[in-house]
């Protein structure tokens, strides 16, 4: 009797602290909205306190400013078959660091921990084709816009989709967790949904046509249009129109300011333009190139 | 070579970068399998003791380690570390402080039954005989308790390389994250990379896992005997 009592007390005791350590660190899963929200509050703390980020002066005293890009999202960002960080994405960091004098260290980040670096310093900025959402901009604060993202839905060439209510009985292929998803199913419950779990399945019944359109982000779409025969992009922007932007910690104003005013600068030299017709050109063809890029700066289309 | 997408580990240094990929995956869990087979053993025989205040730590410990999936862990390590005491520990270390800590958890458990299995028969008859507590363990339990604990514990070693694949989420560039990298750089050019990498992941792990597992099947056949 005693031996279990000392056992229940034992796995007792774990747990509590098991859930000690995980409200402490909060939002180490960082995707549920509770943990999300006790890590938003001991991000500000640590912020006033001891500065988890470092000011523009301290970067520009250390000679390196640490940048989070994504290291496997051709062609925003990727790792060429030389070792060589590139992309659109990295053409904008590789230029904010030579533009500040500095030497620049990439750090390969995931869509899941891009805030949490941010939070704790671990990097600088992240310019990992991060999209603005008020959710987000809680926790980091965004400079200007870059690039505009919106959904897309291509379709078979011999039956176009330019509009939703052409579906009719038709269905609509997404694929499961995406914007996509969520976004029809609230605004357009009369449209059947046909579902996949990876992109590589999604692609292949749209070819086979089981269904009428693919829903997807516009990059997506475009992408999978101009590298196909046959299909069209029907709907080139659908929903709310989200914009991508660099992000640095929460109340890093020195850098953040810095990185506006730098960006207007090359907004004014159509860096933007050049950056897309040398990384995203062969991906998406010129035809996309007013609906995808923004000029900071610039006034917003 | 195209069909199973092989032609791209020849593009540039592709073929060099998955090696020095699986570089890093091996260093992280050598040195953790060091760590995690020193202390377990020293874990493993505080948990044999009697005293309770010594069974409930371990007990603790052993629960955490088992209940917190290892991802968990290294989120905290990394990211909590530096929230809660302002403590930068870069991704390789807090990747063998994760490692290291699940080993000695799981090695110590693994040495407590080891040691638990050998009946209490032997203690006595060798008292008998008139061995000091020294000698019994190292004359009598320590050989039987060590070659009971080879099979588990290669398990365990190999489940920890191959876990290694985790680490990419803290920023540390190993050998899939490597892999992920080249698959998605060639999407578009060659789609059929993705068989032909992570094809040659597997048999990376494999040349790795196997060399290991054929040791303990020589240790397993030299003691049995």
């Amino acid at each position: 009797m005693r031996k279990k009592l000392l056992g229940i007390a034992a796995v007792a005791a774990a747990l509590a602290l098991a859930a000690f350590v995980l409200t402490g660190c909060g939002g180490s899963a960082s995707s549920s909205a509770s943990a999300a929200a006790s890590g938003s509050a001991a991000g500000a703390e640590a912020g006033s306190g001891a500065g988890v980020f470092r000011t523009l002066d301290e970067i520009k005293d250390s000679g390196k400013i640490v940048i989070g890009v994504f290291s496997d999202k051709h062609p925003f960002g990727y790792v060429d078959e030389g070792g060589e960080y590139a992309g659109y994405d990295v053409e904008l960091a590789n230029r904010l660091a030579q533009d500040l004098g500095v030497e620049v260290e990439y750090v390969s980040t995931e869509a899941a921990n891009r805030v949490e670096y941010l939070e704790t310093g671990k990097v600088d900025v992240v310019l990992a084709n991060f999209t603005v959402t008020d959710e987000r901009a809680q926790k980091v604060d965004f400079a200007n816009p870059y690039m505009n993202v919106a959904l897309g839905v291509v379709s078979h060439k011999d039956n176009v989709i330019t509009d939703l209510s052409q579906v009719g009985d038709g269905e609509v292929i997404v694929i499961t967790g995406t914007t996509a998803e969520t976004y029809l199913t609230e605004n357009n419950p009369e449209i059947k949904l046909k579902k996949f779990e990876t992109y590589a399945n999604a692609k292949t019944a749209f070819e086979n046509k089981e269904g009428v359109a693919w829903a997807n982000d516009n990059t997506e779409v475009i992408a999978f249009a101009n590298g196909a025969e046959g299909y069209t992009v029907g709907i080139e922007e659908l929903g709310s129109l989200d914009t991508i932007a660099p992000a640095v910690s929460k109340g890093n104003t020195t850098l953040l300011e810095w990185i506006n005013e730098d960006m207007a600068k090359l907004g004014a030299e159509k860096f933007f333009h050049s950056d897309y017709e040398k990384t995203l050109l062969d991906v998406y063809g010129a035809d996309y190139e007013e609906t995808l890029v923004v000029e900071p700066g610039q006034a917003a289309k | 070579m195209e069909l199973l997408g092989l032609d791209v580990l020849f593009k540039g240094s592709n073929a060099m970068r998955l090696l020095q990929g699986l570089g890093v995956a091996v260093e992280i869990s050598v040195i953790s399998v060091i760590i995690s087979l020193v202390l377990g053993m020293l874990f493993g025989v505080f948990m044999t003791w009697k005293n309770p205040v010594a069974r409930v730590i371990s007990r603790i410990y052993l629960e955490i380690v088992r209940i917190m999936p290892q991802l968990v862990l290294l989120f905290i390590v990394f990211f909590g570390a530096t929230r809660v005491m302002g403590l930068n520990i870069s991704a390789e270390l807090s990747s063998i402080i994760v490692f290291s800590f699940w080993g000695v958890g799981e090695m110590g458990d693994l040495v407590r039954g080891s040691l638990e299995s050998i009946p209490k028969h032997q203690y006595e008859s060798a008292a008998a005989l008139g061995m000091n507590k020294a000698q019994i363990y190292y004359h009598i339990v320590i050989p039987q308790a060590v070659r009971r604990l080879i099979p588990m514990s290669i398990n365990l070693v190999t489940r920890m390389i191959k876990t290694t694949s985790l680490i990419l989420m803290i920023g540390v560039v190993e050998v899939m994250k490597v892999g992920q990298q080249i698959i998605e750089a060639n999407r578009m050019a060659s789609p059929n990379a993705v068989f032909g990498i992570y094809g040659t992941i597997l048999l990376l792990y494999f040349l790795v896992c196997w060399p290991i597992s054929m040791l303990a099947r020589h240790l397993e056949k030299k003691w049995s005997n």
